[in-house]
């Protein structure tokens, strides 16, 4: 079956093109299959390779797929290829699974909307450009992937047209992310000239014999991918698109959080670790880079009134739980922590959605209420979606997860253990500001008036994912429960294996403390007052610390006012004024010429006694 | 003697099609059409059957003496690149002639025969290895795109055309003077008066007159790339111009100037050229950001379209001097793919013109409601301006960046800025234009959607476009061996290679 690994990523792509060539034909229930069975059929194809993978692994764990050769030029040479090995299969199946899941939750959530057709188009074009991101065996058709991502999100970010701030977000994201592109592919050009090759493997293996650790060079280039990964995985300084992302539908924001794109960094890193190992402080700034991200998307995630920014914000912080999980080499954990990430925030999307499919598209936390008894399956899966979030100890996948980056990060010498203080801070926060919409949306007096039921479409994603969300973490389990060890025995083909901690306290201590922020959560809005406090402290960090402002006022504007003040191109004077210049020549001379043979006469004498003077004085 | 029936068709079909224009319209459409297709025929038959390299460059050559006295003769030689060139030039003229059948109704038999005439012009330069002749078919190819500006234009289209025509004819003159220095330091070093190109390559002249003369080439070529500062002719030109004009001058007749640095700047005056490299990339890259600046300001939807042309042509610029073979094959991919690009961008401008009557995007927004296939063509060729990977553009751009790379990081990195500038504007035209709310244009009576012949010809553009960023390489072995020759001219003279290029497979 392997040898069909090319159709995973193609299956969604061709979904894609017949979709786009015939949207305006096709009716919305032949859209709605072509979507949903093109990312089906990928994911079911992409189980079964996984299966053949795992029982019978190829040589040296890798299976590659070379399909064409994209160029050749004076000896250097680009292939379109594919390479699976334990990381991209975790990739591909988390893509293509959990974005399936979303494309089934999005027929029945889309219905009745302008531009059903184009919806999926879109759709299945952002799943196969991922799937292209993680299997890509070469650099560039990585960034092809990684551009083609950035492309479907401005697509479906902007999806509702009518509305320009739609557009304005969409376009946002797009240029955002495309900055951090820029350095990436300033990145791989380096690469290429330093190493001679974009195939990923062959430059992982030759950047060690060329470069010693933390030799400038290779610190230049790992801080270049770092630029494209905080891009799109919107960590500092480049996350500011990720909260006005949400413009786009419901189960868009679905699949950029957890199936596609924002993981997409993190997949990055973890794939080119082998240069951050040789980069000592480029990789402990991803860690800082994380631990800053997590604490100020935390923040700002309790200052939010709209549950799709309070997800956003909560999508910044947990990967910033992955860029500290990969700070400090715990490359299994990042890994599994996205794995988690992705069921249990799109499983929290997904029931949001749900949630304001009900509501008349209503997303204010404030004007919900009560709902757990109108809404039980929108209720028991944002519930359980909240808790693997919170990491509520035991129970959720998410405990796991983010106990083995906490773990991860105890074990690694001092600067470890600052960044673990980040991380146990932030899952306090986490606790809080996730349950104080739990129990402000969920609980309390009702504000809304509940319409229509939920089809199957809905609830079988509901229930997948939650399942997901509570059990997913049983493949990994720390040595004090059980010590099941598969999913880092997985990658232990691809990344280094990682520390044990030692000690139980600080993984008691870190269950402990999302616990309290649960608990803190109840006590402070079990019963809200609807009055928000509109303190400063609550302003500052209900726009995240103040970044657009800043961005604003350094780039945007002044950019702006230089386009418009040279709207007509300063150059262009230069040229109007040799233009004027002989014109007025032109004019001037002209008027000498008048006929009049007294200005003539005068002319010459003029002339003649100029002519005198200079032959007698000089 | 094939090359000679390459000019020789629609020269001929052009005087026809003005005859037959006076009886009937369609008959001058139709003769074109045919003419068209007939030296597109023709040019494909030169397609080198072996792709492989270790072939002579030139694909095939006609010579007859002109003016014997002054070593003036009629030489025409194509190989790979002029083979690709005149296939861009043949496609783009038969595609202006399709997508004017409805915009041109008035003296429709002479406005195809100073199109063809146009093409005419630009496939000699492209042959001419002559250096009289190749200036006589440069200027040749001015005068009926001068008229196609002031007969077929917009508002303001004397201004343009006047300007169009007094800054390519300025800097021709240059170009003149330069090449009779040229040819008379050649005859006073070796006693023969010859314009042959190949005869003069290799001139030996001191480092001063060297620098001096490639300085009269590059204005010229510049002047037409457009490089900064002297791209001023270009919004206004392309801006006034009927969409069939700015489709042959953004597609073609630029493409003339980047044409004539590869062929004859750089290996006609290799020492000067390199020590002139720092300064030409400067230009290059400050093209690319000032363009990228000024589209992002404009209003005027096709003007901004022209200025995105600036910041695309900073590329080849910058990619001619960097001067390796990396650079060289990219700037080759990025003259195919800004031709069908930005050719595919002017006419949608004009078809949307044809429709709203105007091209002020302040009045704009919200077309994807009415004309959903226009302006889906619009955001794909908008997306493919702004470098997606797998569309023409993005190839062309790599693989400058990266010959750039070798040369200069520094000119590099700020060419990459580039890369962002053009979503910043590429995006504001499709917000402005297509998304948003529906804006206050003044004609809402005329709003169908494509037809016919415009949906093919988008059609074939797009999977031009595709074609070129997924399988590249066909043009990079047609091309191959002209391009070689060309590297090995100009860096006959030099100190040593110009550029490290890689190695490791």
């Amino acid at each position: 079956m392997r040898e069909f690994l090319w159709l995973v990523p193609a299956l969604p792509l061709l979904g894609s093109v017949i979709l786009m060539l015939g949207s305006a034909r096709l009716s919305v229930r032949a859209s709605a299959m072509i979507g949903v069975l093109s990312v089906g059929l990928a994911a079911l194809l992409a189980l079964v390779i996984s299966f053949g993978f795992l029982l019978e692994p190829p040589a040296g764990d890798v299976y590659q797929q070379t399909l064409w050769r994209w160029f050749h030029v004076s000896s250097f040479s680009v292939n379109i290829g594919l390479r699976l090995d334990p990381l991209s299969l975790l990739m591909m199946l988390i893509t293509s699974g959990v974005g399936f899941l979303i494309h089934l939750f999005a027929t029945e959530f889309m219905e009745g909307e302008q531009g059903y057709g184009r919806f999926f188009a879109h759709l299945n074009l952002f799943v196969a450009a991922m799937l292209l991101l993680v299997l890509a065996r070469n650099f560039l058709v990585l960034y092809a992937g990684w551009e083609g991502v950035g492309l479907c999100s401005y697509l479906l970010i902007g999806f509702w047209w009518g509305d320009p701030l739609n557009g304005l977000a969409a376009r946002k994201a797009f240029i955002v992310t495309r900055i951090g592109d820029t350095a990436f592919l300033i990145g791989l050009l380096l690469i290429a000239t330093h190493l001679g090759t974009l195939n990923i493997a062959s430059a992982m293996t030759r950047a060690p014999e060329t470069w010693d650790v933390a030799s400038p060079m290779v610190t230049l280039i790992a801080f270049l991918l770092l630029g494209g990964a905080v891009g799109k995985s919107a960590q500092l300084p480049l996350h500011t698109w990720l909260p006005d992302a949400m413009a786009g539908p419901t189960p868009v924001s679905a699949l950029i959080h957890a199936a596609t794109m924002v993981t997409a960094g993190v997949y990055l890193i973890a794939r080119t670790h082998a240069l951050f190992l040789l980069a000592p402080i480029a990789q402990f700034t991803v860690g800082i880079v994380g631990a800053l991200t997590l604490l100020l998307a935390g923040f700002s995630a309790l200052a939010q009134n709209d549950i799709k920014r309070v997800l956003a914000y909560s999508t910044m912080s947990q990967i910033g739980y992955m860029f500290v999980a990969l700070g400090v080499g715990a490359w299994g954990a990042a890994m599994f922590h996205l794995m988690t990430h992705a069921f249990f925030k799109a499983l929290l999307f997904l029931s949001a959605g749900a949630v304001t499919m009900r509501l008349h598209h209503e997303q204010d936390i404030f004007k919900m209420g009560g709902l757990w008894r109108r809404l039980p399956v929108a209720f028991w899966s944002f519930l359980i979606g909240s808790a693997a979030l919170a990491a509520l100890p035991l129970i959720t996948a998410g405990f796991y997860s983010k106990e083995a980056i906490l773990s991860g990060a105890w074990v690694d010498g001092t600067s470890g253990r600052v960044l673990w203080g980040a991380g146990v801070v932030g899952a306090f926060v986490t606790g809080v500001y996730i349950f104080r919409v739990v129990f402000i949306a969920f609980f309390g007096e009702e504000h809304a008036h509940v319409s229509g039921r939920y089809g199957w479409r809905v609830i079988v994603p509901l229930i997948v994912l939650s399942t997901l969300s509570l059990v997913g973490g049983f493949i990994q389990l720390p040595p004090a429960f059980g010590h099941i060890t598969l999913l880092s025995d997985l990658l232990s083909a691809v990344v280094p294996a990682p520390l044990e901690a030692t000690t139980v306290l600080p993984l008691l201590f870190a269950s402990f403390v999302s616990i309290f922020g649960i608990v803190l959560a109840a006590v402070l809005y079990w019963r809200p007052t609807h009055a928000q406090a509109d303190t400063p402290l609550w302003r500052f960090w209900h726009a995240a610390a103040g970044f657009d402002w800043l961005y604003d006022r350094l780039l945007v504007c002044p950019l702006l006012w230089a386009a418009r003040i040279d709207r007509n191109d300063f150059i262009d004077r230069v040229y109007s004024g040799i233009v004027w210049a002989t014109r007025a020549g032109h004019f001037a001379v002209r008027r000498t010429q008048s006929g009049r043979v007294r200005l003539y006469a005068a002319g010459l004498a003029l002339g003649s006694i100029c002519l005198i003077a200079i032959a007698v004085l000089r | 003697m094939i090359l000679l029936w390459l000019l020789a068709v629609p020269a001929v079909g052009g005087a026809l099609a003005w005859g037959a224009g006076a009886a009937h319209a369609n008959w001058s459409r139709w003769i074109s059409i045919v003419v068209l297709s007939l030296d597109l025929l023709l040019a494909l038959s030169l397609i080198s059957p072996a792709t492989s390299t270790g072939h002579t460059a030139w694909i095939a050559s006609f010579e007859r003496p002109w003016i014997p006295q002054l070593g003036i003769s009629f030489e025409l030689d194509l190989d790979g690149l002029s083979l690709v060139l005149i296939l861009l030039t043949l496609a783009l003229s038969l595609i202006s002639v399709v997508i004017s059948w409805t915009e041109i109704t008035e003296r429709v038999g002479l406005f195809h025969a100073n199109l063809l005439w146009t093409t005419t012009g630009v496939i000699g330069v492209f042959l001419a290895l002559d250096l009289f002749l190749f200036f006589f078919f440069w200027e040749l190819m001015l005068v009926p795109m001068y008229f196609l500006i002031a007969l077929w234009g917009h508002e303001n289209r004397f201004y343009a055309a006047i300007k169009f025509f007094l800054f390519t004819q300025g800097s021709g003159l240059i170009m003149l003077i330069a090449i009779l220095v040229l040819v008379f330091i050649h005859q006073h070093a070796t006693g023969h008066l010859t314009f042959d190109y190949l005869a003069l390559l290799g001139t030996k002249m001191n480092s001063t007159t060297a620098f001096w003369l490639m300085l009269g080439f590059f204005i010229a070529f510049a002047v037409k790339l457009p490089a900064v500062p002297f791209h001023t002719w270009l919004p206004d030109a392309h801006t006034e111009a009927p969409t069939a004009g700015s489709v042959l001058l953004a597609g073609i007749l630029l493409k003339t100037g980047a044409y004539g640095l590869l062929r004859f700047v750089v290996p006609l005056f290799p020492d000067a050229a390199h020590a002139f490299a720092p300064v030409a990339m400067t230009l290059a890259v400050i093209g690319i950001l000032y363009g990228a600046l000024l589209a992002f300001g404009q209003n005027d939807m096709k003007r901004l379209v022209a200025y995105s042309s600036i910041s695309h042509m900073g590329f080849i610029l910058l990619g001619v001097f960097a001067w390796n073979t990396l650079a060289l094959d990219g700037v080759v991919v990025q003259m195919l793919a800004h031709g069908v690009s930005t050719s595919a961008l002017f006419i949608l401008v004009g078809a949307l013109q044809e429709r709203i009557h105007t091209r002020d995007m302040r009045f704009m927004g919200g077309l994807w409601g009415s004309l959903p296939r226009l302006s889906a063509f619009g955001m794909f060729f908008a997306i493919a301006s702004l470098g997606l990977p797998g569309l023409g553009n993005f190839i062309g751009e790599f693989l400058i960046l990266l010959g750039s790379f070798h040369v200069s990081v520094t000119f590099t990195v700020f060419a990459a800025g580039g890369l962002v500038a053009a979503a910043a504007y590429s995006l504001l035209l499709v917000q402005r234009a297509f998304h948003g709310t529906v804006g206050s244009f003044p004609d809402k009576t005329r709003l169908f959607d494509l037809e016919t012949p415009h949906l093919v010809v988008m059609m074939v553009l797009t999977l031009s476009i595709v074609g070129l960023g997924v399988y590249p390489q066909p043009i990079f072995c047609q091309v191959a061996p002209g391009l070689s020759v060309l590297q090995r001219s100009g860096q006959q003279v030099s100190t040593g290679p110009r550029a490290r290029v890689v190695e490791q497979p």
